[in-house]
């Protein structure tokens, strides 16, 4: 799983039936210091998550196991909304 | 499987159903000669491992597999607690 931040959001309208009413959000990984790591990734939510909140997702094909993914064609999910990250020094 | 350390946890309180319960730990991957290597990751723990220690732990779709019948979605968990490591 990685820590990632929400930086946006995707519209899509002609897409795979199985993906309809889900919403598709950017993240953008941070590492647990939270400082951004490269790249993006669209993800679906699955625990509304809003704008510039830290959270948790998990990738492969994982990413069906969430709750209401079953079957669907996604290979990156949202699973849960951080509250804290604590390192040890 | 990959050998970690470790060093840190995750507290979420909005989360799927099926993570309920379940412990988050940040791993720092290692090499065999235990210096740190990678990108550190979120796992869940099926052993009870405790922080500083050290860890093996596996990836993708396997990695949900402790934790049957139920389905948790995870894509890396922490499966054993090391007690030696032998690198020539």
């Amino acid at each position: 799983m990685i820590l990632a931040r929400v930086v946006g959001s995707v519209v899509a309208t002609r897409k795979d039936p199985r993906l309809e009413g889900k919403t598709l959000l950017i993240l953008k990984p941070i590492s647990p210091d939270g400082k951004d790591e490269p790249g993006y990734v669209i993800s679906v939510d699955t625990v509304s998550a809003g704008f510039r909140e830290t959270v948790l997702a998990v990738s492969g094909s994982s990413a069906r196991m969430a709750q209401g993914c079953k079957d669907t064609p996604v290979d990156s999910t949202i699973v849960g909304i951080v509250d804290t990250i604590s390192l040890d020094t | 499987m990959y050998l970690g350390r470790v060093v840190g946890c995750v507290v979420s309180t909005m989360k799927d159903a099926n993570l309920a319960g379940q412990r988050l730990l940040i791993v720092q991957p290692l090499t065999p000669r235990l210096e740190s290597t990678g990108k550190r990751q979120i796992c869940t723990d099926c052993t009870g491992a405790g922080a500083g220690e050290l860890v093996y732990w596996c990836k993708g779709k396997e990695s949900s597999f402790p934790f049957l019948p139920v389905e948790v979605p995870t894509d890396s968990t922490i499966v054993e607690i090391v007690d030696s490591v032998e690198s020539c």
